[in-house]
């Protein structure tokens, strides 16, 4: 008798958490947007009363997961490719699709003075290390590589790249002095609408294609009112407000 | 199939390892004999320093290092004041973290061979007349010889496998800094999923056969004939 306890007890305690609480809707996050997903969910729990919960982590590394069946109801990508390949592969709910955000590219270096606000430091080239995400991975580097060559620096200046494996970790270059000056996302560097640290270039829009992050509800969440009611809570006034507070522009 | 850049990825790392290893070897012997003979009582903090890398998650140690190895860091003032310019994004910066990163795996089979041979080996040359660096080249090493090649293998295959320490101290640089780990993260991030097979698969074969050396220099002791 008492074993049966035991082990009805020892269940609740692995499952109970999954059973009891249970999460009304899992969203998949690319990790560039972590602190506005965060603030977003916060404000849809007061809204709706339900629960997101967030898994973070590159575009492709949620797309390879999705792909194989990881139990997500929405996915908000960095990049639009990701969510039409799933739209594409009947994984993602067609007419969903949603640019939620804008992201805009910054030219920015750690010293203040450094980046002048007409981007002449890059033409000048004198610098030994200019930062960018890797473009084969990630959308702000291949806008990066358009700017670029919209500004005729490609090849000059390709000898000096030094690649981010993600928009996080080219920051991180550039914000421990190692780059001088590199592409990051404004989101990364702006607080309470305006920049918070160093200088920086914000790169005119015409430069570059718009990085457009959209989102997707999964074939998962289908049939989820939470999910459901999450991707309407995107388009709403105060969700758009929360993301352009962040440093996204919207379309 | 592999095309360049793969290649140029296999050769970098091949060099890399072997550097390495050689810097590993020049300086993990001694240090092991060090920490295996020496009655000083700041030895256990210094085993434990070195040991560090096998605890620490490689984002924490690459992030580190970066941070060190920068304008602001302390050695990256010392290299600049050198005349030797910053150490990140470099060849010689990823030499320096791998050295770092694969030396507890270099340094424990080597301390514990010195301190299974014990002072009687050793003490039995000195009434030879042996001097303690004799003793150390002609008695020590040669009965420490598995134990140092498992520490190459392993020191050697640690290198060809780091990931998280290369990918943010080497800025990912095709021909300088961009090993097979980081080639083959780059191909499953962007989907290319058949060449990151390849590369993958060459890169369990290999690892495959440098355990399998590994298991036929251990010491049969567990053997009852």
């Amino acid at each position: 008798m008492r074993l049966r306890v035991g082990i009805f007890l020892l269940l609740l305690l692995l499952f109970g958490n999954t059973l009891l609480g249970a999460a009304t809707l899992q969203v998949a996050v690319a990790s560039n947007f972590t602190a506005p997903a965060q603030r977003l969910a916060e404000r849809f729990a007061q809204e709706s009363g339900e629960q997101a919960v967030l898994s973070f982590a590159s575009t492709a590394k949620l797309y390879a997961q999705i792909s194989n069946g990881a139990p997500f109801d929405c996915f908000l990508a960095a990049d639009a490719e990701s969510a039409d390949k799933l739209l594409r592969a009947g994984r993602a709910v067609a007419g969903s699709r949603l640019t939620y955000a804008l992201g805009k590219l910054l030219l920015w270096s750690a010293q203040s003075g450094y980046v002048d606000g007409q981007g002449e430091r890059l033409r000048r080239g004198d610098f030994a290390h200019l930062a960018l995400a890797d473009p084969r991975l990630a959308p702000y580097g291949r806008a990066a590589v358009e700017v670029l060559r919209a500004l005729g620096l490609l090849e000059s200046l390709q000898s000096k790249w030094v690649l981010g494996e993600n928009i996080a970790q080219t920051h991180q270059f550039v914000a421990t002095g190692n780059a001088e000056l590199g592409f990051v996302a404004l989101a990364q560097q702006f607080e309470g609408g305006a920049l918070n640290k160093g200088s920086a270039w914000l790169v005119p829009e015409e430069l570059y294609q718009p990085i457009r992050q959209v989102a997707v509800l999964l074939e998962r969440g289908k049939e989820n009112p939470a999910a459901l009611a999450w991707m309407r809570f995107l388009q709403t006034e105060q969700a758009r407000a929360i993301i352009r507070s962040y440093g996204y522009g919207e379309e | 199939m592999l095309d360049a850049g793969d290649w140029s990825a296999i050769r970098l790392t091949l060099l890399l390892a072997t550097i390495t290893t050689l810097f590993l070897l020049l300086f993990g012997i001694p240090l092991s004999w060090w920490l295996a003979r020496s009655r000083c009582r700041w030895k256990e903090a210094v085993a434990a320093v070195v040991a560090l890398p096998l605890v620490l998650p490689p984002t924490v140690l690459g992030f580190y290092l970066l941070l060190f190895m920068g304008p602001q860091g302390w050695l990256g003032a010392l290299t600049q004041a050198l005349g030797l310019g910053l150490l990140p994004f470099t060849f010689s910066g990823l030499v320096i973290a791998s050295f770092l990163y694969s030396l507890p795996f270099v340094i424990q089979p080597i301390r514990d061979a010195f301190v299974a041979i014990g002072d009687k080996p050793l003490e039995a040359a000195a009434t030879l007349r042996a001097s303690p660096l004799d003793a150390f080249c002609t008695v020590a090493l040669p009965l420490a010889r598995p134990a140092i090649v498992t520490a190459t293998i392993m020191g050697f295959a640690h290198t060809v496998g780091e990931f998280g320490v290369v990918l943010m101290m080497g800025g990912n640089i095709p021909g300088v800094t961009r090993v097979i780990s980081v080639q083959i993260y780059s191909h499953v991030e962007s989907l290319h999923y058949a060449q990151a097979h390849w590369l993958s698969g060459g890169l369990l074969l290999f690892s495959f056969i440098v355990l399998l050396l590994l298991q036929r220099f251990r010491p049969q002791a567990g053997v009852w004939h």
